[in-house]
């Protein structure tokens, strides 16, 4: 067992926290989005698809700027969350949501592979059976696609707990309010006397992220003792 | 009742027919590829031709002219098809009462009449993997009668069959036939199928309505020839 410092479990908590509010925070954005691309061909499509992988692209220090830029004190978010007293940037929140922007591209992906792997025949025969579009999807298309979905949403989760560039770049570095494990790490590699903590933390990461893994692996139908081709 | 005009242009097929026809069950005879599915899921709505008339029992489905299309769920048709299309996540029990949760339960037919017509209560706690062909059809059956349909349509219900699954279905198609007295077009390229459930038959090749006919007078012209006369 571990022994780990009540800085590092606060870390670690927050992390966890961060990484399970994020990923409940983009699923319904990821469904809907993830159905319009998988479902429907229209003008602008691919100019919504590259929008929607900028975060994997772009370096994440950029995206914790733009995050930065639009719900800091003077962006146009931030402006208008303020009127109603919601402060995000440099807050645990603003946390959730940089580590939402930046799952939110797996989750996307996996979401629209496992729509795109439902039988479209099943939602007509739906159809013929009196089902309306919502019906059907909630009936149909939501349960037959379950697994890849829940696949998604442990990448994504293990996506988002790693998460440190935009991170840092948007809420800092705050200890007990937005230093999450990564940011833990990175603030000991910078402490002298820190390697122990970092060592800790670091295989605590590792943990979490095999673990995150293996359970979208078993999700998605395969096993972790199995080679390949026996499946 | 039923009154149809259709013309449509459909990969290397050209659809252009018309008939009106009051028989109970209206057979659709014809090759491979002469259209008969097509005509099926204009009915149903799952084909939006280029020009079209549909009219079921005085309802308009479909008028191109006027600009009337009734959506698939608001038509009130039973579609069974080749496939059978069962919902894989549901039992059978599920899967019959899909339609019927649709609508109002006053056009709603009785479960248990259906099971006990179908022969269905040994099957109902399984899932369509467990099932065999001759069973999924007659699930497939069952469901699409549940909601009470206007319109039974039935696409080559007994293809793929084996012999005895086959003979099996189609005793319970005609036991229907007499029970239910629901209108019913059956789509079907075996001459036997047709002479056995149909009152009428439209006889179609390449697009076109070649004959329309009696049932007695389709077994004259046909015999016991398993596939339909080439044209």
């Amino acid at each position: 067992m571990i022994a780990l410092s009540p800085a590092e479990w606060q870390a670690l908590a927050l992390s966890l926290r961060v990484a399970l509010l994020a990923v409940l925070a983009c699923l319904p954005f990821a469904l809907g989005l993830g159905w319009v691309l998988s479902r429907k061909r229209f003008v602008g499509r691919m100019l919504l698809e590259s929008l929607m992988f900028l975060p994997l692209i772009l370096p994440p220090v950029v995206t914790g700027y733009a995050l930065l830029a639009l719900f800091g004190r003077h962006g146009p978010l931030g402006e208008l969350l303020a009127q109603f007293g919601i402060v995000v940037a440099f807050r645990w929140t603003g946390a959730v949501i940089a580590a939402a922007v930046m799952g939110f591209p797996l989750l996307v992906l996996s979401v629209r592979a496992a729509f795109d792997g439902v039988d479209r025949r099943l939602e007509v025969a739906a159809h013929t059976l009196g089902a309306s579009a919502w019906r059907s999807f909630a009936t149909i298309t939501l349960p037959l696609s379950m697994r890849g979905i829940a696949a998604g949403c442990a990448l994504a989760f293990a996506r988002a707990f790693g998460e440190f560039g935009a991170t840092i770049s948007f809420v800092s570095n705050i200890p007990g309010e937005t230093r999450t494990l990564p940011i833990a790490i990175y603030e000991l590699l910078n402490t002298p006397g820190g390697m122990p903590g970092v060592q800790r933390l670091a295989l605590v990461a590792l943990v979490v992220g095999v673990l995150a893994s293996a359970m979208a692996t078993v999700i998605a139908g395969g096993s972790l003792w199995r080679r390949r081709d026996d499946a | 009742m039923l009154e149809l005009s259709l013309r449509h242009h459909l990969g290397d097929l050209d659809i252009d027919l018309a008939f009106a026809s009051d028989a109970r069950t209206l057979a659709l005879f014809g090759h491979s590829g002469a259209g008969k599915t097509s005509v099926l899921n204009a009915i149903a709505g799952l084909l939006v031709p280029g020009h079209g008339r549909v009219v079921l029992d005085g309802r308009v489905l479909l008028d191109s002219a006027a600009g009337i299309s009734v959506p698939v769920a608001q038509r009130h048709l039973g579609y069974v098809f080749q496939d059978g299309r069962l919902f894989p996540h549901l039992s059978v029990r599920a899967n019959l009462l899909y339609g019927a949760a649709q609508g109002n339960a006053e056009h709603t037919h009785d479960f248990a009449a259906i099971v006990e017509l179908l022969a269905l209560a040994p099957l109902l706690e399984r899932r369509p993997n467990t099932l065999s062909g001759g069973e999924r059809q007659r699930v497939a059956i069952g469901r699409a009668l549940m909601c009470a349909p206007r319109a039974l349509l039935l696409d080559e219900p007994l293809t793929g069959l084996h012999a005895q699954a086959r003979s099996q279905v189609l005793a319970h198609l005609r036991a229907l036939k007499q029970e239910l007295r629901v209108f019913t077009v059956l789509v079907s390229h075996h001459a036997d199928e047709v002479a056995m459930l149909a009152d009428e038959v439209v006889e179609l090749a390449a697009g076109c309505m070649v004959a329309q006919m009696p049932a007695r007078d389709f077994l004259r012209r046909h015999g016991s020839m398993r596939t339909p006369a080439v044209v």
